[in-house]
């Protein structure tokens, strides 16, 4: 898999780390629901389909950015 | 219907070439409605049927595979087999599942071809070998058979490891649990399907399930390509497939789905007598009745449904294999592929009731679901026959994060793949 680095252009993704699902939204600061932190720590969707997600060109230029991915495929779209 | 398997069939059928071998389970059409659907006829799917017939007499059950039979996880694997797991629940459950594969054969009247070859887990330093004695007090504890190799007695067993100086990752001993060991993957799909057949189960290939009909908050039975299904419970075993089809039934879970690839070398003489797994890296290998060495690693490290493997982990593996066997350097690749695992955050996984009534789960097995078959099938038929988990699966539950009941095997954290 080739992934567009927005910096560096397309790169092998064993320049990359993986950062996960970027649709989540971390609790506000100061959320004192355990519940609240469980579902965003643990849970995931995990959809066979369409995932925005992030990347850090670790082996690169080190910034961090979104990628959209189609989980089924691997094919990548346009960078949200 | 099939017959026995015996020296005389075999026999029988040798002295007979015309006489055709019977089909090992029949094709049925799927019926209106089941006692029990199980969604998913890999190892653990298959393997809860046959023991929901055989344990607990509930026989009008359906098992609705979306490919055929073997073309999962349970056809995939490196053929693992071992119980030296150290946390509470693991190791009675594990435990639990290596007496069965002793009987398995047997039992299911099928050759599986469970090798009880030995596992070494090789230490790389004297802290490793420090917690590998600690493991091995808690399993002889148990009851589970263990020994604490040194480093002359690892040479005498693999002498054909790098012991010289230039070693990236000085042996210095190692762990050895001689009843674990290997099975032959397909045959232990086949032979579960064959057992549950002869029970009187229908195995419906080729049907994928598309959604769940929900009454009142309970599950009332399945959508599937070839139709609807009526059934008193559902239960799901689907490995990578878990959170997809789950959230049909509006769950989301502690999941993420992730490729792991498998390798194997051209064939050679017998030279590895046992399953070596390598304390430096997450690195497994084995030597098949055929002569490949089979052997895996990691998975590739970002969530995908493609049952395809990226280069650079090929490289990476590649690179523990020669770095713990040079020699391994002269041999080519004759095959690798992938499967697709459901990797959960504390790395064990799921056998429990859901928040839907009558709604099952079976999931989460990421690296180590082949050896859990046998365990994994008579637990969860146990959890689906009385709606309740047994002991031996009760820690495997959906709300264990929530409680902080973690089941961190290797006191790692949770989703140290991440880390
Ligand atoms: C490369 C690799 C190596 C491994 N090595 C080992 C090892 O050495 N030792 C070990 O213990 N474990 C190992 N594992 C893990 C082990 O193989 C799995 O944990 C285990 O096989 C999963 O359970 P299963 O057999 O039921 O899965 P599967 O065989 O994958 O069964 C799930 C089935 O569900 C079906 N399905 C999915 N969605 C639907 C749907 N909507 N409707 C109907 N059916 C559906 C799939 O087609 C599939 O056949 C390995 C895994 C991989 C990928
Ligand atoms: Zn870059």
């Amino acid at each position: 898999m080739r992934i567009p680095c927005p910096w560096c252009g397309p790169r092998d993704y064993s320049e990359f780390r993986y950062g996960g699902d970027a649709a989540k939204q971390r609790p506000v600061h100061g959320e004192t629901d355990a519940k609240v932190w469980h579902d965003y720590y643990f849970l995931f969707d995990n959809p066979k389909g369409p995932h925005d997600e992030y990347w850090q060109h670790v082996l690169g230029c080190r910034q961090w950015f979104k990628l959209a991915r189609d989980t089924a495929t691997n094919e990548i779209g346009e960078v949200p | 219907m099939s017959d026995r398997y015996s020296a005389l069939a075999l026999a029988r059928h040798a002295l007979q070439p015309d006489l055709p071998w019977p089909r090992a389970w029949r094709s049925p059409e799927p019926k209106t409605s089941y006692d029990v659907v199980i969604v998913g006829g890999g190892g653990h799917g298959l393997a809860t049927a046959y023991y929901l017939a055989e344990n607990h007499g509930i026989r009008n059950v359906a098992v609705i595979e979306r490919n055929y039979i073997g073309s999962g996880n349970v056809g995939r694997n490196t053929t693992i087999i071992r119980s030296n797991y150290m946390i509470g629940g693991n190791t009675a459950f594990f435990e639990h599942s290596l007496k069965l594969w002793e009987g398995l054969s047997h039992e299911l009247n099928f050759n599986c071809m469970v090798s009880h070859r030995g596992q070494i887990v090789l230490a790389v330093n004297p802290v490793q070998l420090d917690t590998f004695a600690r493991r091995g007090n808690i399993m002889r504890l148990n009851g589970i058979d263990a020994e604490l190799l040194d480093r002359g007695e690892v040479m005498k067993l693999l002498p054909y490891l790098d012991y010289s100086k230039e070693a990236r990752w000085p042996i210095c001993g190692g762990i050895l649990q001689r009843r674990a060991g290997t099975a032959r993957h397909d045959a232990v799909a086949w032979a579960y399907t064959r057992a549950a057949d002869r029970h009187g189960i229908d195995i419906i290939e080729n049907c994928e399930v598309t959604g769940f009909t929900m009454a009142e908050g309970r599950v009332t039975g399945v959508d599937t390509t070839r139709g609807r299904i009526n059934a008193g419970k559902v239960a799901i075993a689907v490995a990578g497939h878990t959170s997809h089809v789950a959230r049909l039934a509006g769950l989301r879970l502690p999941v993420e789905s992730h490729v792991l690839q498998a390798f194997v070398t051209e064939p050679v003489k017998p030279l590895v007598h046992h399953v070596v797994s390598w304390g430096a890296e997450l690195f497994y290998l084995s030597q098949s009745d055929k002569g490949g060495l089979v052997f895996g690693g990691h998975i590739d490290g970002f969530n995908t449904y493609t049952q395809r493997g990226q280069f650079g982990k090929i490289r990476e593996v590649a690179e523990c294999a020669v770095s713990l066997m040079p020699f391994i350097s002269r041999l080519r690749l004759l095959r690798h592929w992938g499967g697709i695992q459901d990797m959960t955050p504390d790395g064990s996984p799921f056998i429990c009731r859901t928040p839907v009534r009558n709604l099952y789960l079976n999931g989460g097995w990421c690296y180590q679901g082949f050896k859990a078959t046998p365990a994994s099938g008579w637990t969860f038929a146990h959890t689906i026959a009385h709606d309740e988990e047994h002991e031996l699966n009760r820690c495997y539950a959906l709300d264990r994060f929530e409680k902080g009941a973690e089941l961190d095997e290797f006191g790692l954290g949770n989703w140290t793949y991440k880390q």
